[in-house]
């Protein structure tokens, strides 16, 4: 179980109809690969977060499958065209069965 | 092997002097658009130095490395202080009280990295700003106190440096702090290892130039504590401190020893008039 996760998310309150706004998110979280050993020479489980999705009222903005080599504190910046006001949802799905939450409101 | 690091050199011999000629660079630091004091004159006591103009550490990283410094978005170093946050408001001890019951929100911190290590009258020593950490643990609060440069203890100076960023650091050096002023110079001075080196060597006398690969800054400290993306994590100034002299193949003083203390309030003071920037992005 990975402690301390916390998501963040930026993104523009207010854009105008089809504008391509930037997003960034940012979620802490250890991303242990798997391939360490403890002091004791046994193996540490693998607890990576595995998936980041976007959906913007309902619709997937980006579906991301993620792998042990990514870093600690996994960030993605990338760009969605708003076509009309609504709600973007981010979810993080952890190894361990957790799923971490945002949602960010934009109105044009 | 032997091969790729005779390319590295040669490439480095190519690139480096028109890359960086002349050191610094001349960028401005704004974060979240406010100015930051990043190169200024440098103060009276320095005259002896050599040294006109302090310029920040951040002048001397390459321009990927600073763009994570504007945004406190993008820092990395700002998830710390979200932790401390939390922590900020955890009631531990004995006393049954958090930080905020005594100082309410922590922009009440404002200004207080800003003149760390300060002289504390009452308990007649130099605290640095983890020292006062500490002292409110187990004095106010009852609590056990941090390891001196665990991350709980980072992330907790990062939070209370934050509320000073753009504060220029004013650090005293008179009176009682004199003898600690002293003290630290002799240390900055001194050569320590088998490689014989003083933080002059290379701080002073070689800012701007190459240590192998790395460009050199004026060693100033105020962007502490620091992310340094080769440890995914953040720094204190006595970790730094401690890998300098092991570097010079040296056998370290401890993180919170006295030398350390007094050598912080004499590296900081080098720094008086450049902007609080903690916790600032390095490489």
């Amino acid at each position: 179980m990975a402690s301390g996760v916390k998501p963040r998310v930026k993104v523009p309150k207010s854009a105008s109809a089809g504008e391509a706004i930037t997003i960034k998110t940012l979620i802490s979280h250890p991303m242990e690969s798997g391939q360490r050993k403890d002091g004791d020479g046994n193996p540490i489980p693998r607890s990576i977060i595995n998936r980041f999705t976007c959906e913007f009222n309902g619709q997937s903005v980006i579906d991301v499958k993620m792998e042990p080599a990514i870093s600690t504190n996994p960030y993605f910046e990338f760009e969605a065209t708003v076509p009309e006001a609504g709600e973007f949802a981010f979810t993080w799905y952890d190894d361990d069965g957790s799923v971490y939450n945002d949602n960010k409101a934009i109105t044009v | 092997m032997k091969y790729k690091s005779l390319t590295a050199l040669a490439a480095l011999a190519i690139s480096a002097p028109m890359v960086f000629a002349g050191g610094a660079d001349d960028d401005a630091l704004v974060i979240d658009g406010q100015e930051m004091i990043s190169k200024t004159a440098a103060p009276a006591h320095m005259a002896e130095t050599g040294i006109d103009t302090i310029i920040s550490g951040w002048h001397f990283r390459e321009d990927d490395t600073q763009a994570m410094q504007l945004d406190t978005f993008d820092n990395p170093g700002m998830i710390a202080v979200d932790q401390a946050m939390d922590a900020w408001n955890t009631v531990e001890g004995t006393a049954e009280k958090s930080c905020a019951s005594c100082h309410e929100g922590p922009e009440s911190m404002k200004g207080v990295r800003a003149v760390y290590p300060k002289w504390n009258a009452e308990a007649g020593e130099m605290r640095t700003l983890a020292m006062q950490i500490n002292n409110c643990r187990t004095e106010q609060m009852g609590a056990e106190p941090y390891k001196y440069d665990k991350a709980e203890m980072t992330a907790m100076e990062a939070l209370i440096t934050v509320q000073s960023r753009g504060m220029p650091v004013n650090v005293a050096i008179d009176g009682p702090a004199a003898e600690y002023y002293e003290k630290g110079k002799e240390i900055y001075y001194t050569r320590y290892g088998q490689l014989e080196l003083s933080c002059a060597s290379c701080h002073e006398q070689n800012y701007g130039n190459y240590i192998r690969a790395d460009h050199l800054s004026q060693g100033q400290i105020n962007g502490f504590p620091t992310y340094r993306l080769k440890n995914a994590g953040l720094v204190q100034v006595h970790n730094r401190f401690r890998g300098c002299i092991r570097d010079t193949r040296a056998e370290t003083f401890a993180v919170g020893s006295p030398e350390f203390v007094a050598l912080e309030v004499y590296v900081a003071s080098r720094g008086n008039g450049l902007s609080v920037e903690g916790p600032s992005v390095r490489q």
